[in-house]
This record gives C-alpha cells, sequence and structure tokens, in this order.
C-alpha cells in the first residue's frame, strides 16, 4: 500500500490535535450517520427476515413454546405451493388488485387531467379529493361497515334511491358476489387520490411549449393527447401503479375491518390468510414458510416491473 | 389556436373541469360527513331507515366513548339524581356512569407512540441522509435500495419473528417497543425523503463554512439543518401519519397497556352490537386531526406525495 504524504503528515499529527483542527474525519462522520439506521433496520427487518426462513423449515408452533422444534426441510412449502385453499386466496388478491389498479388509474388519471386545466380553486379541492388516503385504513373501513349495512347503510340507501330496488335487497359484505367488489371500492375511494397526484405530477412535467409547438402544426386536441400526453405521462402512471400494486399485495387493515375475509373466504387475501396460520392457527413454521413465499412473490414482480419501467422511461 | 388548448384551456374547458372536479370532491366526502355527524345521533337515530340527515344532536356517543356505564335499579337513580349533563344523558337508560372507559388511555398511547416514533426516524432518517448526500459510502446504491426493499414485506410477514423477538425481550405490548417498530417501518421513507431534500441543498454553503473553520459537525447543524428545515417537516408529518394509522402491528404486538386507538374503536360495543354513534365520535376525534393537518399543510404533503414517488 502506498502511503501519500497526506496520510503520513495526518499520522504524525497527534489525533487529538487533528480533531481540534478538522473535526472527526469525513469518513468517521459518514460511518456515525449511518449506523444507526443500518443497525435499526438489521435488528428490526434483516434479523427477523433471516428467523423467519429458519422458522419455514421447520414445524415450530409459537403457542407450544416448551415443545421440541423439528426441521422438517420443504415439507411447509410443499404443503402451500399445493394447498388448493391457497390458490384460492392468491385468486382473491388478485381480483382485489387487478381492479383496484384499474379502477384507480382511470379515474385517478381523469381528475388529474381535468385538475390540470388550472380552474380557480384547483389546490383547495385537491386537498379535499386527497383526505382519504391520509386517514387510517382500519378506523375507516370499520366506519365503511355501517355504510353496508343492508337495511340502514347510507351505501345501500343510495344505491338503492337510484336504481329503484329494496336497500335491504342486496347485501354488501355479506354476499359472496358482491363482498369482493365491496372492497374493491372502498379501497377505490381510499387510494385514488394517490394515482392522482402522481398523474399530476406527471401532467405538470410536460412542458407548455411542446403542445404549442403542436397547436403550431394543427395537430387535433385528440392526437396531442395520444401523442404528447399520454407518452409523457406514462411512467409516473406506472410508478403509481407499482406503489398501488405493492401496497395492495400486502392490504390487510382496511379489508380485515370490512369483512374479516369473510363471507367464508371470498375476501381472504393473502395477508388476512396468513395472519389466520401465524396468529390464530399458530402454525408459525407454517406461516414463516408462507411469508417467505409471499416476500419473494412481490419482490419478484417488482423487479420485473421496475425493468419494465427503465425501459419506458429510456424510451 | 383551437379551442381546446392544453396549456391555455377556454373558460369553458375550466368550467366543466372544475364541475366534475368539484361533484367527484363531494361524493367522495360523503363518508366522512356520515362519520362525523353520526357522532352526533342517538343510537335509535344513527340505525333509523331511512337513514336521517336531520336530526336532535346529542353528545351520547361521545359520552359513551370516554365512560364506562352500568345498569342501576330504579330506588338507586331516584336516591342519587344526577350531578352533570353526561350524568343527565346517560339516566335515560336508567344507567349510571362509573367511569373513565380506556378510550383516552390508547389515544394516549397513539400521542406518545406517534410523536415518538417520528423524532426517531427523523432524527436517524437525517443523519443517514445526510451521510448518502454528501460522503461517498461504499455500496451507497445498493444500500439504498436494501433501505427501501424492506417496506415490500407484508406487515404480517415482519410480525411473526418480531412477535417472537419481542416476547424474548420483554418488548412486547410496551410503548418502547412500538416506537422502535414503527422507526423502523418508516425510516426507509425518512431517508429517501430526506436525501430529496439535502441533494437539493448546494454543497457550496458548508464548504465555505468548512473553509471559515467549521467543523463538519457544526457545518452540518448550523448550515445544512436550517436549509433542510421544511423538508424534514414534511417527512415528520409523513412518519406521524404512519404511525397514527397504523394498525397490523398494533392489533398483533399490543393488547393493553400499549394499544393505540386505531385497534381499540372497532371494538367499543353498545347495548345489542356496535355501538355507532361511540365508534363514529372515536373514529372523529381520531380522524380530524390529520385531516386538519392535511388541510393546514397542503403544500408541503402533496408535494411530499409526489416528490417521493417521482425521485425513486
Amino acid at each position: 500500500m502506498t502511503q501519500t504524504t497526506m496520510d503520513r503528515a495526518a499520522k504524525a499529527t497527534p489525533v487529538r490535535v487533528a480533531r481540534r483542527i478538522r473535526g472527526l474525519s469525513d469518513r468517521a462522520i459518514a460511518w456515525i450517520f449511518v449506523a444507526p439506521t443500518i443497525f435499526l433496520l438489521l435488528a428490526i427487518n434483516i434479523f427477523p427476515l433471516i428467523w423467519t426462513i429458519r422458522l419455514s423449515f421447520t414445524n415450530y408452533k409459537a403457542n407450544r413454546a416448551g415443545r421440541e422444534i423439528k426441521e422438517i426441510g420443504l415439507r411447509n412449502y410443499e404443503r402451500i405451493l399445493t394447498d388448493s385453499d391457497i390458490w384460492l386466496n392468491m385468486q382473491a388478491t388478485a381480483h382485489f388488485l387487478v381492479w383496484t389498479i384499474v379502477l384507480q388509474v382511470l379515474i385517478g388519471f381523469t381528475l388529474a387531467w381535468l385538475i390540470n386545466r388550472k380552474f380557480k380553486g384547483n389546490d383547495l379541492w385537491t386537498t379535499i379529493i386527497v383526505l382519504p388516503m391520509m386517514l387510517s385504513p382500519a378506523v375507516v373501513g370499520n366506519f365503511w361497515k355501517f355504510l353496508y349495512q343492508p337495511q340502514i347503510g347510507l351505501f345501500n340507501y343510495i344505491v338503492a334511491f337510484f336504481t329503484g330496488r329494496e336497500p335491504s335487497s342486496f347485501e354488501m359484505l355479506g354476499s359472496v358476489e358482491l363482498a369482493p367488489w365491496a372492497i374493491v371500492i372502498v379501497d377505490t375511494w381510499m387510494w385514488t387520490p394517490f394515482v392522482m397526484l402522481i398523474c399530476l405530477a406527471g401532467l405538470r412535467s410536460i412542458p407548455d411549449y411542446i403542445y404549442e409547438a403542436a397547436e403550431i402544426d394543427r395537430a387535433s386536441p385528440i392526437r396531442q393527447f395520444f401523442t404528447i400526453t399520454i407518452p409523457m405521462v406514462l411512467p409516473f402512471l406506472m410508478l403509481a401503479v407499482l406503489f398501488r400494486g405493492i401496497e395492495n399485495f400486502k392490504m390487510f387493515d382496511l379489508v380485515v375491518q370490512l369483512t374479516g375475509g369473510g363471507p367464508g373466504s371470498t375476501t381472504e387475501l393473502t395477508s388476512i390468510n396468513l395472519k389466520r396460520e401465524a396468529f390464530e392457527k399458530w402454525r408459525t413454521g407454517y406461516a414463516s414458510a408462507y411469508a417467505i413465499i409471499l416476500f419473494v412473490t412481490v419482490f419478484g414482480l417488482a423487479s420485473i416491473y421496475v425493468k419494465a419501467l427503465n425501459r419506458v422511461k429510456e424510451r | 389556436m383551437s379551442a381546446f388548448s392544453v396549456t391555455e384551456p377556454s373558460k369553458r374547458a375550466k368550467g366543466v373541469a372544475a364541475t366534475l372536479v368539484i361533484f367527484y370532491a363531494i361524493v367522495t366526502m360523503i363518508p366522512l360527513a356520515w362519520i362525523f355527524i353520526t357522532g352526533f345521533k342517538s343510537p335509535a337515530d344513527a340505525i333509523a331507515y331511512p337513514p336521517k340527515v336531520v336530526f336532535q344532536p346529542t353528545l351520547e356517543g361521545y359520552v359513551n366513548l370516554f365512560t364506562t356505564r352500568t345498569r342501576q335499579t330504579q330506588e338507586f337513580l331516584d336516591a342519587n339524581p344526577p350531578e352533570n349533563w353526561a350524568e343527565e344523558i346517560v339516566r335515560q337508560y336508567d344507567m349510571v356512569i362509573v367511569g373513565p372507559s380506556k378510550f383516552g388511555e390508547r389515544f394516549l398511547n397513539s400521542v406518545i407512540i406517534g410523536f415518538g416514533s417520528t423524532f426517531l426516524s427523523v432524527f436517524l432518517g437525517t443523519l443517514a441522509a445526510y451521510a448518502f448526500s454528501r460522503f461517498k459510502i461504499p455500496l451507497a446504491d445498493d444500500l439504498l435500495f436494501f433501505i427501501l426493499s424492506t417496506r415490500m414485506m407484508p406487515p404480517i410477514a415482519v410480525a411473526i419473528p418480531i412477535f417472537l423477538m419481542y416476547r424474548e425481550l420483554g418488548l412486547s405490548d410496551t410503548h418502547l417497543g412500538m416506537i422502535l417498530l414503527y422507526t423502523a417501518v418508516n425510516i426507509s421513507l425518512a431517508v429517501w425523503l430526506l436525501k430529496g431534500f439535502i441533494d437539493e441543498i448546494p454543497r457550496e454553503y458548508e464548504e465555505a463554512a468548512l473553509i471559515d473553520g467549521y467543523t463538519r459537525f457544526q457545518a452540518f447543524y448550523k448550515v445544512v439543518l436550517p436549509q433542510a428545515a421544511t423538508g424534514i417537516a414534511s417527512t415528520a408529518i409523513f412518519c406521524l401519519i404512519f404511525a397514527w394509522n397504523e394498525y397490523a402491528f398494533a392489533v398483533l404486538l399490543t393488547s393493553a397497556t400499549a394499544q393505540t386507538a386505531p385497534p381499540f374503536i372497532p371494538t367499543i360495543i353498545g347495548i345489542g352490537g356496535l355501538d355507532w354513534p361511540a365508534v363514529a365520535a372515536g373514529a372523529t376525534l381520531f380522524l380530524l386531526p390529520v385531516m386538519i393537518f392535511t388541510i393546514l399543510l397542503r403544500r408541503h404533503l402533496l408535494r411530499g406525495i409526489t416528490f417521493g414517488a417521482v425521485r425513486k
């Protein structure tokens, strides 16, 4: 290793004096500043993750701490991947994911596009629209249960008022056909503003001169929309979809309060199912394997998606 | 110029857009408005058909939210006349107030855990963000991605080992345990947002301070921190809102001493099922601070949401 003059000079100076002159070295400060964060993440995110991986190969049950823990290899994984009930949960999750994203993208983009007309007071109305996403999903979900009550609920009353049906003739949360849509409606109500805000940021990032140039070229508004607006907002929109996708794959609080996974298991999303296995049936080892499978799925899908996103951005 | 210019929308285009947006805003507010007014209904009005918009407002929901009550015999009620307005409300049901409910405690827990974890995540997050922004850190990009990827874990998946770990360490159902946990969840977002804010502050400011004889440390808190104040404040609000709203960890890891309000509010039971006015009252008190915050600080918040997203 070659030593520079600076290094030698630094070594020759007693440490105390050096500190008084320059304070701690940049490297030491960088280390001191980053260490607590890394330590916390290691202790509360990475260590638990490794522990989960360990547990996933055992038959451990957390409510029977004294019992001998047996290594059972890949048995947990095998059982999960061949369990048809879990595929039903995956289907429920997929239904929820696809429809919330489709609705939120359509409504969110339309709203952003309208707000971008810069009418007076758009700032205040944007804030009001954003309110639902700032609130506690569990508390709000719990209250929506009240709105969805067949006889007394406001939702049923309003739908009945406009369709002429009896408000007690349909149960949003109690029927197998409607419950999956009930959770889609509440999630869309809550999270459309998020997609809207990101689209708005995208729309506002388009410089005016591009539209002005298009107008000089007599491009029709429809043409402008499809050749300028859509392509320029697409990376933003895809980002919004990524965030909503990850969040809704993890969805727990809102749906557990609304339906608790029911009726039967029609709205039992993977997170709810996982909670049942881990904290009601106390099959800790099995649930750990399940958790790892979910994590790998999200991580894998997100990585593929990010690659696609980068390709769109490069264009 | 065509009639539908994007850069200079016509008056009519603006009017149509405004009408549609305002219509959506009003529809989206209905559930929230309904929570608010249900809090002031009597239980009978709350479950009336058709739903009542005009009704006699009462504070019954709020009284039920904050108190526990028991039914008493007629002799007892006759012998002890009601002492205050809250007692009088309860008397309609031949009941007396026997003590406070747990709501106050749960609300206080939310405040302690929310502010505690926000302080910690912003404090640690600012330090880390500064280091990532200014110094060469080996594998910085990988570390940043790692910090972010911790948010992809479903909370329930993380909760299994945390539950076991906290049981071993005696952190289950403690304020400290919840503060540390929420800090760990929030810190990834905090580092990302704050790094963005600090990146925007020109390095020349600190370099000038260093030349003037400041140490790195002094340059950090006398030059960088004041410049990043707005960014730090809006990051703090995001952390606070997350911790305030969090439910999954709270319901799994707390039960008595450290339980926050979100797992508690849905369990408020009245006569014959959920006491909807009391639930609505609790929800109102719990949601209102966030709504007021959002409206007051809308500029910073709305920027923060997209900022965080657009950078990544």
